[in-house]
């Protein structure tokens, strides 16, 4: 005779918040937790390219105040004629807004979800074998180069911090001012707290990409086992060009290399 | 046979039952020796126990030669303990220091309510297993056995994922609790083998899609692999996100020739 025996534990809870149906196809996939990765490794790579394009661009401050400016200004009208002056800039300034918010709630959502995931959690030391420091901290990195990019866009976009942003001048040769955006770095790094806080965010911007580049690997499935070793020399080498261009920048203003 | 003994204090997570509130208790196994295994060192705690009228210490065990995958525990803060590749049945107290304080606690997930002490309920994997761990098979007389040529290589990968034995150390090692590891070594056991691939996109999706029912999101750490008793590497981890991938953006009616 089969014996019923009542459990006093409840039913497997997990992590599952409503029932399944078939919604549109995006929305379905982001629903899942692998597709939602899919985000986060896309927006990284969006992302990504974006503060390898801008680190090349600001080394023309090496080359003087007038190469710097004439490439802030190609920036800004940018398919000008084709394209009013600025638009160019602001639609590709949209798809970097976009894919922010998309890495940020695809973070957040995934943090809510792994919470869920442990709600009791362990009550003795954990002793991790291969979680290395940098994705033991992707929280914490990208909260603090969230903060500095809020910081990073008033001071040298908006100029809200910095009262040499937005500031016109006329370099030898040409017939039209452009935005002094030389002046408004050398005013910036001069003051000492800032061009700290940029070499941190910075140094936490190569740690987050040294986890990130690598993961993103993982999370589209391309794992080859020929390739598998390029995939960390790519992530640390990309991570490294980044911080060492960025980090430079402060670095030069405050010996006086650019000023 | 020359013994070296060892004293041994053990701090064990105990919990009369699933709502109850747990804590760590305290207990000395006097001149334990090197080749005891660890499951064998707690028969031994255990018999002390019921000797002196205390309820005895609830742990899962069943084969103990490292194949069954009931075994659990979180030894030291590692699941199964120190040593790479060993289920906590195979793992003996030559691992440990003489004098050592070893601390024990279950596996810790929601999808592993606990039951009593170091036992879990890891009946969510079964829910994984059920809506894609199978293939459809001709039934009929047994198949020759080389009726379908197999590459080497890919007989030893999908063997390589079909060790895993279900024990649930991926989940209780990963930070997140998720069970992309235990998942990804099924889906990769039947997608890789030409006998699995009539299911083989329809599983990857119900698989990852139960899998998320209950487990946390994988961020790639790794940790999983290290803790994983048969070293399955997280590379099943990559084929599995590649094939829902494909399962979710191809088109279905062209998925066989993928």
């Amino acid at each position: 005779m089969a014996q019923v025996v009542t459990s006093q534990r409840g039913p497997v809870t997990g992590t599952a918040t409503r029932s399944k149906k078939r919604r549109p196809f995006l929305i379905d996939l982001y629903s899942t937790a692998v597709g939602k990765k899919y985000v986060m490794g896309a927006t990284g790579i969006g992302m990504m390219g974006f503060v390898l394009f801008h680190m090349i661009g600001n080394l023309k401050m090496y080359f003087g105040a007038a190469d710097l400016d004439h490439y802030a200004h190609w920036l800004q009208t940018l398919l000008y004629p084709i394209a009013p002056k600025g638009y160019v800039l602001w639609i590709l300034r949209g798809g970097l807004i976009t894919m922010l918010l998309l890495h940020l709630h695809a973070a957040y959502s995934l943090t809510m979800l792994n919470r869920k995931a442990r709600p009791v959690k362990y009550q003795s030391a954990r002793d991790y074998q291969i979680a290395n420091f940098a994705s033991r901290t992707m929280r914490l990195s990208g909260l603090v180069i969230l903060a500095f990019l809020i910081w990073h866009l008033l001071d040298l976009t908006f100029g809200v911090v910095n009262s040499e942003t937005g500031k016109m001048v006329v370099h030898e040769g040409d017939t039209e001012s452009v935005k002094a955006v030389y002046d408004s770095i050398v005013y910036s790094f001069q003051r000492t707290p800032v061009a700290l806080f940029y070499v941190l965010a910075n140094v936490l911007l190569g740690l987050h990409l040294f986890h990130g580049a690598w993961s993103i690997f993982q999370s589209f499935g391309w794992n080859n086992p020929r390739f598998n070793k390029w995939r960390r020399a790519f992530a640390t080498g990309f991570a490294a060009v980044v911080v060492i261009g960025n980090v430079s920048f402060p670095i030069a203003v405050m010996a006086g290399i650019v000023a | 046979m020359s013994h070296n003994l060892k004293n041994i204090t053990l701090k064990i997570w105990r919990q009369d039952g699933p709502q109850a509130k747990g804590n760590f208790e305290t207990h000395v196994i006097d001149e334990i020796t090197d080749e005891a295994s660890f499951l064998e060192m707690l028969d031994i705690l255990n018999d002390n126990l019921v000797h002196a009228g205390k309820e005895a210490v609830v742990f899962d065990h069943d084969c103990r030669e490292g194949i069954c995958g009931t075994c659990s525990l979180m030894i030291d803060g590692q699941a199964h303990g120190p040593q790479r590749g060993t289920a906590t049945c195979q793992l003996h107290m030559r691992q440990f220091q003489d004098n050592a304080v070893i601390t024990i606690e279950p596996w810790r997930a929601s999808a592993f309510p606990l039951i009593k002490d170091l036992m879990v309920d890891r009946s969510a994997f079964d829910r994984i297993i059920e809506s894609g761990g199978y293939i459809t098979a001709e039934t009929g007389g047994a198949p020759d056995a080389n009726l379908i040529p197999i590459a080497k290589t890919v007989a030893d990968a999908a063997m390589d994922s079909a060790e895993c034995i279900g024990c649930g150390a991926c989940v209780a090692a990963c930070p997140n609790g998720a069970a992309n590891l235990f998942t990804a070594a099924k889906v990769a056991h039947l997608n890789r083998l030409p006998q699995g691939q009539a299911e083989r996109f329809s599983r990857v999706e119900t698989m990852v899609e139960t899998m998320d029912d209950y487990f946390g999101s994988c961020t790639n750490h790794g940790e999983c692999e290290a803790a994983c008793p048969k070293e399955i590497s997280i590379d099943v981890i990559a084929l599995m996100h590649k094939d829902y991938r494909k399962a979710k953006f191809s088109n279905r009616k062209d998925l066989a020739r993928k």
